[in-house]
């Protein structure tokens, strides 16, 4: 029996194998992927939105991709540098990366060093308005030290050094198709912009902007069995229930990115069982972010900002508690993030080696505890049940932005912290303005007017350091610096800003974790924020299609070449 | 008439600067931005950046009068080059750029508007040709069968919104019975007979919905129209001195019946460019109103200012038309 088993496996890997061997390019017709967000452009250095990256990594390249666990893996290079290997310099100053022999870009021509040199200089010119420019800071110098060696150098040791050249944001661009189209004039270039000549398995055929776009197979891909799509067709516009009834009920698509609806809709689609879904946990966290300064309109000019003075509330650590586990983040969980999200109470909640455990005491709801806390604290309930003290209430103006599932969630902890005696009063602005940071509004995210606002961010990659550099005293926002500066709540303790320094002078990976994690606790501990749901993306396909390795850390697309079609 | 049309479009210089003007204003003061749907892991300087690349940086008066130039001289310039061939100066000169594609606004409508042209104009087509008759025959024998049935189907069509009646027939004649596809396939190339005839199948729905509305909007019109007419003096005359019946409904009473059509329906074309904002939307045609739309919703203003101002010349334009249609269609009303 055992034997026949063995034998059967053997034969079902046997048969697996062949398959694979017989792989060929083109063989699987069309592919046909639903964006519910109209793509714009395909040159995500003009852009920077998620759905350009991501349509465009079908065609352009990084020099190195993170994998579906976030593994740094070599795409057009032979190995990822090390300091091991001397592909690091010792003393952390310079990176050099060996470019993999024979590639060719889709036109024919030789993909050389000369490209990825011309790419930096292509994002770092001034005028050119690049998005990724952040990517390449710090960077003196790109060379080519020979066709298949790029040798990158850096101002300061770099510990981190992985940052430019890697990951969906950064693909390499060819020099001979954007050579006239550097700073300024880079706009102007509309072909180029809309069909990058790339290193990728698919060539753009057609691009209509905010419609559709056109692939076909790279005809001088560097593996010659793929891709096994002989086309892709990308549509955009809609919205996402639509877009997930398109793969899931009628299987008109075979895959549809970003499924932002509500848990039980996308569990009835399921029912017809044309599709699946599937979610990945990148560094996505949607949190709370308490004002530490006093958004008193009275302040005029100096509203919430480090001169307005110190919140009269939530400087209290009593009430910053409180708020925290009044909060049932299963529930809130589980009405509006279904399989996309995890409670958490890290900010940093990924990539596994950086997960702290230290502050899961907040994942418990502890109404009871929440009380005594602010009893203790001197908050007494007054006749209307709102606790205050010294002539102080608890009654807050909680904002966020306009989207169904942040106002579900808002209602639900106005309800939680009612329990313990804090009013809210709730808040949405549409997204364009609260995130579009105009400085001239008084809505946005940054300017902060109101007591706590709630939203999700991020980090690219897999290293914390410049996320966790985001609290620094001095990247508070004022209308000095126009309120740029992404320390929104205006936390500020010198203990901290020490560890981030410790860490950016870190290369051990082991104490770099040690290092992130002592920041992320510290920033939870003393309630820069409340966070809440560790969030993932989900997106769904047809059950027909294999080969999608759903990805967080880098483009969902970023395998698409190994995608087939099930016979 | 001539000197009256000269001047009216004189009149009309003055008028088309100050709308662009006020929409231009508007669209500042609106509280939207265009980097409101990027990352947050761009950092503020960059966005900075992104936004000088923009000329957002420049003062308001800059920008409108930069926008002027853009669109009243750049732009025609460049269209009489690739007409002509002729290259005047350098031929590199600005374009009005959109924010969100980063390619020339003008290029984004000239792309999308065959698909407007066809399935919007289609429904209008339609519309009038389904409104007159139905108007005639309704006014003709007025409370008939034929009118009651007719009334109330303009009406209903005239009150119930395009986004409920598109839904509607999306869920009976796509999900249920699947006749015609839900989602307008933007590549198809007509090019035989079958690809026309799936051509048609997906134009079916939208135009169904649009002429639906149309139909009920003019078909009202034409009633009361014809209504007023069918009472005068001169009819009575007509059938007094022996004309017959059907000369009279379609020479005397539709003629004189059709002059305030007219002007409604020449007012109306305009909102053809404007495309069926809702109905592309719900069928994913990728055309002007969809154009617009998403412009608005990314916050690129370039696009909207560009396409909301070419409204505004078709809506000053067309309204001239109805004038002098009118002084044609009745001697009596000369404006010399």
């Amino acid at each position: 029996m055992k034997r026949t088993k063995i034998l059967l496996a053997g034969t079902v890997a046997a048969l697996a194998f062949a398959n694979v061997a017989h792989a060929q390019r083109g063989t699987d017709g069309d592919l046909k992927i639903l964006f519910w967000q109209a793509v714009s452009t395909l040159n995500p250095y003009l852009s920077g939105g998620t759905k350009e990256v991501y349509s465009a990594s079908l065609t352009i390249e990084p020099l190195a991709r993170y994998d579906e666990t976030g593994k740094l893996t070599p795409w057009l290079v032979t190995e990822i540098p090390t300091v091991e290997n001397g592909g690091v310099a010792k003393d952390m100053k310079s990176i050099t990366w060996k470019l993999k022999p024979g590639v060719k870009w889709s036109d024919g021509s030789a993909f050389t060093a000369e490209d990825v040199v011309f790419t930096w200089q292509y994002c770092t010119a001034p005028d050119g308005g690049c998005a990724q420019k952040a990517q390449f800071e710090g960077i003196t110098k790109v060379e080519a030290v020979d066709p298949l060696t790029v040798k990158v150098s850096f101002a300061e040791p770099k510990y981190y050094p992985y940052g430019a050249f890697v990951g969906a944001q950064q693909p390499i661009i060819q020099k001979a198709q954007f050579k006239d189209c550097v700073g300024a004039k880079a706009p102007g270039c509309t072909s180029a912009n809309f069909g990058p000549i790339g290193t990728g398995p698919f060539v753009v055929k057609e691009f209509k902007p905010n419609d559709v776009i056109t692939f076909t197979a790279n005809a001088n891909y560097r593996d010659a069995t793929k891709p096994a799509f002989a086309s892709v067709t990308l549509k955009g516009g809609g919205d996402a229930a639509s877009a997930a009834r398109a793969v899931l009920e009628t299987g008109e698509y075979d895959y549809a990115w970003n499924m932002q609806v509500e848990p039980e809709v996308l569990a009835t689609m399921m029912k017809a069982g044309k599709g699946t879904l599937v979610t990945a946990f990148g560094t996505q966290v949607e949190r709370i972010n308490l004002n530490w300064t006093n958004p008193d309109p009275k302040l005029g000019d100096k509203r919430s900002t480090v001169e307005g003075g110190k919140h009269p509330a939530l400087s209290d650590p009593a009430v910053r508690k409180a708020l925290s586990i009044a909060i049932d983040r299963d529930i809130i969980d589980e009405a509006g993030y279904g399989e996309a999200g995890k409670p958490t109470c890290n900010i940093v909640p990924a990539p596994s080696a950086y997960v702290s455990t230290a502050n899961d005491w907040c994942l418990k709801q502890d109404i009871e505890g929440a009380n005594k806390l602010l009893d203790q604290a001197g908050w007494k309930k007054g006749g209307d049940g709102i606790r205050a003290k010294d002539g102080v209430k608890l009654s807050f103006l909680y904002q966020t932005s306009t989207n169904s599932v942040r106002q579900g969630t808002q209602a639900l902890v106005k309800d939680w912290w009612q329990q313990i005696g804090v009013a809210s009063e709730l808040r949405n602005v549409s997204a364009s303005v609260f995130f579009g940071g105009d400085p001239a509004s008084p809505d946005t995210f940054q300017k902060f007017y109101a007591d706590v606002e709630m939203y999700t961010n991020n980090f690219d990659g897999t290293d914390p350091e410049k996320y966790l550099a985001e609290w620094l005293c001095n990247k508070i926002p004022s209308p000095a610096n126009g309120w740029q500066g992404q320390n929104i709540p205006r936390y500020c303790n010198p203990e901290y800003d020490k560890i981030v320094a410790e860490l950016s002078k870190t290369a051990d990976l082991g104490k770099r974790a040690e290092l992130a994690k002592k920041a992320n606790d510290m920033l939870t501990a003393e309630g820069a924020h409340i966070p809440l749901i560790h969030r993932g993306q989900i997106s769904s396909h047809s059950v027909k299609l294999s080969g999608v390795k759903m990805n967080a850390w880098d483009s969902e697309l970023w395998n698409a070449a190994d995608w087939s079609r099930k016979k | 008439m001539f000197t009256y049309t000269i001047r009216r479009l004189m009149f009309a210089v003055p008028t088309l600067l100050v709308i662009s003007f006020v929409i231009f204003a508007l669209l500042d003061l609106a509280p939207n931005d265009p980097l409101g749907d990027l990352p947050l892991t761009i950092p503020p300087e960059v966005r900075e950046q992104i936004r000088a690349s923009m000329g957002l940086d420049q003062p308001f008066l800059i920008r409108y009068l930069l926008w002027l130039k853009q669109f009243f001289i750049n732009e025609p310039l460049n269209i009489f080059e690739q007409m002509t061939g002729i290259t005047v100066g350098d031929g590199e000169r600005m374009r009005v750029l959109s924010w969100a594609t980063r390619s020339p606004v003008v290029d984004l409508i000239v792309q999308r508007m065959p698909q407007t042209l066809w399935v919007v104009g289609m429904a209008y087509v339609f519309g009038v040709l389904i409104a007159i008759p139905v108007g005639v025959i309704s006014a003709y024998r007025q409370y008939s069968i034929f009118d009651q049935i007719g009334t109330f189907v303009t009406m209903v069509g005239y009150s119930v919104p395009t986004f409920f009646t598109g839904v509607v027939l999306i869920v009976i004649f796509s999900s249920y019975l699947q006749w015609f596809p839900s989602i307008y396939d933007t590549n198809l190339v007509v090019n035989d007979w079958s690809s026309f005839v799936q051509q048609v199948k997906q134009m079916v729905l939208p135009v169904t919905v649009l002429a639906l509305y149309n139909a009920s909007q003019i078909a009202r019109f034409v009633r009361a129209s014809m209504l007023d007419n069918l009472s005068q003096d001169y009819v009575r005359t007509a059938r007094a001195k022996g004309v017959k019946e059907k000369a009279v409904l379609l020479v005397h009473v539709l003629r004189n019946s059709l002059i305030p059509v007219v002007t409604v329906i020449a007012l109306g074309v305009p909102t053809i460019f404007s495309g069926a904002i809702i109905t592309e939307q719900i069928f994913r045609v990728n055309g002007l109103g969809q154009l617009l739309i998403t412009a608005v919703q990314g916050a690129d203003i370039p696009l909207v200012q560009t396409l909301t101002f070419i409204f505004a010349v078709l809506i000053v334009l067309f309204n001239l038309i109805a004038d002098v249609l009118y002084g044609i269609l009745d001697p009596r009303i000369r404006y010399d």
